[in-house]
């Protein structure tokens, strides 16, 4: 690979690491000046392209001045259920990937084929090989797979029913600043 | 000259993962420092296409992008899981968003040729100087505002909710009705389709809602709404809600108690059992096909109040219908599944999945024979549908056999027309109930 662009994936992986660091340092990164900063009168998330390596998207998410307790509660919830899958996914595709290179290369070996054929191009499997690398890949993470779908599950669960409080209680609060505000323009002098 | 962009392009979506753009990168820089004496027009020509000619980029990129659409679909849908029709032009477009702008990023990140412009030194000042703002500027580019914009919530219900899957399955509901031997009712069968339109649009919204960082990570789905940010995981379990609610209402209150009762056991199925399973078990792949066969059972009981034996006839054909469909489709994703966690048959049990598909496709041979013995067709029925029966299962077989990528995918096709013709050979072989005078003088004689 271009030693340019493995700086440009270190890059990116680190720049979603300092994000959630930065949520809780408060404080933007110095060494990043090329990195994504949303505009400061924006009231909204700001969602970002597709991961190099995990394929999720970053969110930045948008700190209001009165953001209450459970307001704070959600967006960490979020930012922490962001970072963990972004960590599963990246090992995920990296271990794939690395190990599905393995798996070519040992059977090229076993074949007595050399990586490369004669006009230089890369050499691959038929589909029928590498469906036995598919087949143990998925037996090998069984457990895994499965405990990461239970805690998606309960994390997705969990953050549903927090915006549904938050939408709640900010309707709430609209509606009674409303009453009040009216109760105070019709009481006599 | 313009023939690099489209071998870029190519690579892109052969390789199908974005990580793997790094080695595509590199072979482009190959190519480039290769052809280096010739190439000091090409270069900033390459440049300039991806900035300036964007009409170049989607006509083939269309091409492509079409074909994966529709050759790599995925399970995922409520009863046949087929998306007959391409994706439309806006969610194309975003899609060349992303990826044009990341391709002209590593374009871009392609040292400059020596002795390709006159003054190199200053040329290649220049070019690194800016190239990290250039980066971070069409970074900044590809970040959105996650903020829902009142004139898109109809296309982002409408992928949410797959609505041309619920189209179909609405279609086998409205033949499920059709074949009823009762009198056409047209208030009752139009309350049917919707409620059951309303419920697969619960179903396929909230198994979206469920499977947001599988989506991201296979390139078929990862333009869903849900995966792109366009509204949050609440708004759309508030949709599905706002649907499934009123629609298994519907169908409970003003068609019958049973069909509101198979509509929510389907929902059930499809959400609770169908999604999780498919990171788990190979069963994913029956249970699903249980969720197939359920729309026809309903629109015949919308008709007659019953489950009759005619109603499990045609969910029958339908249940078997799903294996040749799901597993010749699946055939061709098993690096998808493999990495993004899903235990299909095709990964998992190949050998079984091609016996699978064999087998149910020769049973529809033996249930469309069914259709004069249980009185829902004509003796003509199994006679007029045995060239398309003998076809799948021939396919099925060549398929079995073979178990190449080119016999799955030909099977995956015909059953993407073989069930339309199937249903509608079937309801011009309806049976007609016979008139009252001709029965009377049977009656007399015993």
């Amino acid at each position: 690979m271009n030693v340019r662009t493995i700086r440009y994936l270190l890059f990116r992986t680190r720049r979603s690491i300092l994000t959630s660091s930065r949520h809780s340092a408060g404080q933007p990164p110095q060494d990043e000046n090329t990195r994504f900063n949303p505009a400061p009168t924006s009231k909204y998330d700001w969602i970002g392209p597709p991961d190099r390596l995990s394929n999720l998207r970053p969110v930045i998410y948008h700190i209001p001045e009165n953001e209450t307790q459970l307001e704070r509660k959600l967006r960490h919830l979020r930012q922490e259920t962001e970072d963990w899958n972004h960590a599963f996914w990246t090992y995920q595709n990296v271990t794939f990937t690395k190990e599905k290179e393995q798996f070519i290369l040992s059977q090229l070996k076993l074949k007595g084929l050399t990586e490369k054929d004669e006009r230089g191009r890369q050499r691959t499997l038929s589909s029928e090989e590498m469906a036995v690398f598919y087949k143990h890949f998925l037996d090998k993470n069984c457990k895994k797979h499965a405990s990461y779908n239970k805690e998606w599950y309960r994390r997705n669960f969990t953050i549903t029913l927090l915006m549904g409080r938050v939408t709640l209680h900010s309707i709430w609060r609209a509606l009674s600043g409303q009453v009040r505000s009216k109760r105070k323009t019709m009481m006599p002098e | 000259m313009y023939r690099w962009p489209v071998n870029f392009r190519t690579n892109m979506f052969k390789t199908s993962c974005s990580r793997v753009t790094g080695l595509v990168v590199a072979s482009v820089n190959q190519k480039l420092l290769a052809h280096a004496p010739q190439s000091h027009v090409t270069v900033r020509s390459l440049i300039q296409l991806c900035r300036n000619d964007p009409s170049q980029w989607i006509t083939f990129q269309h091409l492509s992008f079409l074909k994966r659409q529709y050759v790599m679909k995925n399970s995922g849908g409520l009863s046949q899981r087929a998306k007959p029709k391409q994706e439309p032009e806006a969610s194309l477009l975003d899609d060349r968003d992303d990826s044009l702008v990341t391709q002209a990023q590593q374009i871009s990140a392609v040292a400059p040729v020596p002795g390709a412009v006159g003054n190199s030194n200053r040329a290649s000042a220049l070019e690194d100087e800016p190239e990290a703002e250039r980066q971070a500027r069409m970074e900044a580019r590809q970040w959105k505002e996650l903020r829902v914009r009142y004139s898109e919530l109809p296309g982002i219900y409408a992928r949410l909710s797959k609505v041309k899957l619920t189209a179909l399955v609405v279609m086998t509901t409205a033949a499920g009705y059709a074949m009823a031997p009762v009198p056409f009712d047209p208030v009752m069968f139009v309350l049917a389709s919707v409620g059951t339109g309303l419920s697969s649009c619960m179903a396929n919204s909230i198994n979206q809602y469920f499977e947001v960082p599988f989506d991201s990570n296979m390139n078929r789905t990862k333009n869903r709404p849900l995966v792109r940010g366009q509204i949050s995981p609440l708004h759309a379990v508030s949709f599905a809600l706002a649907c499934g609610i009123p629609g298994v209402t519907l169908l409970t209150l003003a068609v019958n108690p049973l069909t509101g009762f198979l509509g929510a056991l389907n929902i059930f199925l499809y959400t609770c059992c169908y999604t999780p399973l498919k990171r788990l078990s190979i069963a994913n792949t029956w249970v699903g096909s249980v969720v197939g066969a359920i729309p026809p059972i309903m629109g015949w009981t919308a008709a007659t109040g019953a489950l009759d034996p005619g109603a499990l006839l045609l969910g029958a054909i339908l249940y078997s219908w799903q294996f040749p469909h799901f597993n010749a489709l699946s055939w061709n994703m098993r690096e998808d599944y493999s990495r993004g966690g899903y235990r299909m048959m095709s990964v998992t049990h190949p050998a079984l999945c091609r016996r699978v598909a064999l087998r149910h496709s020769l049973s529809l041979l033996g249930l469309s024979a069914l259709g004069p013995a249980l009185d829902v067709t004509t003796w003509t029925f199994p006679l007029v549908v045995l060239p398309i029966n003998l076809y799948i299962s021939y396919l099925a077989y060549r398929f079995w056999a073979g178990a190449d990528r080119q016999g799955a995918r030909r099977l995956f096709f015909c059953s993407l027309w073989h069930l339309p013709m199937l249903l509608l050979l079937m309801l011009t072989c309806k049976k007609r109930p016979l008139p009252p005078q001709e029965a009377t003088p049977l009656a007399l004689q015993s």
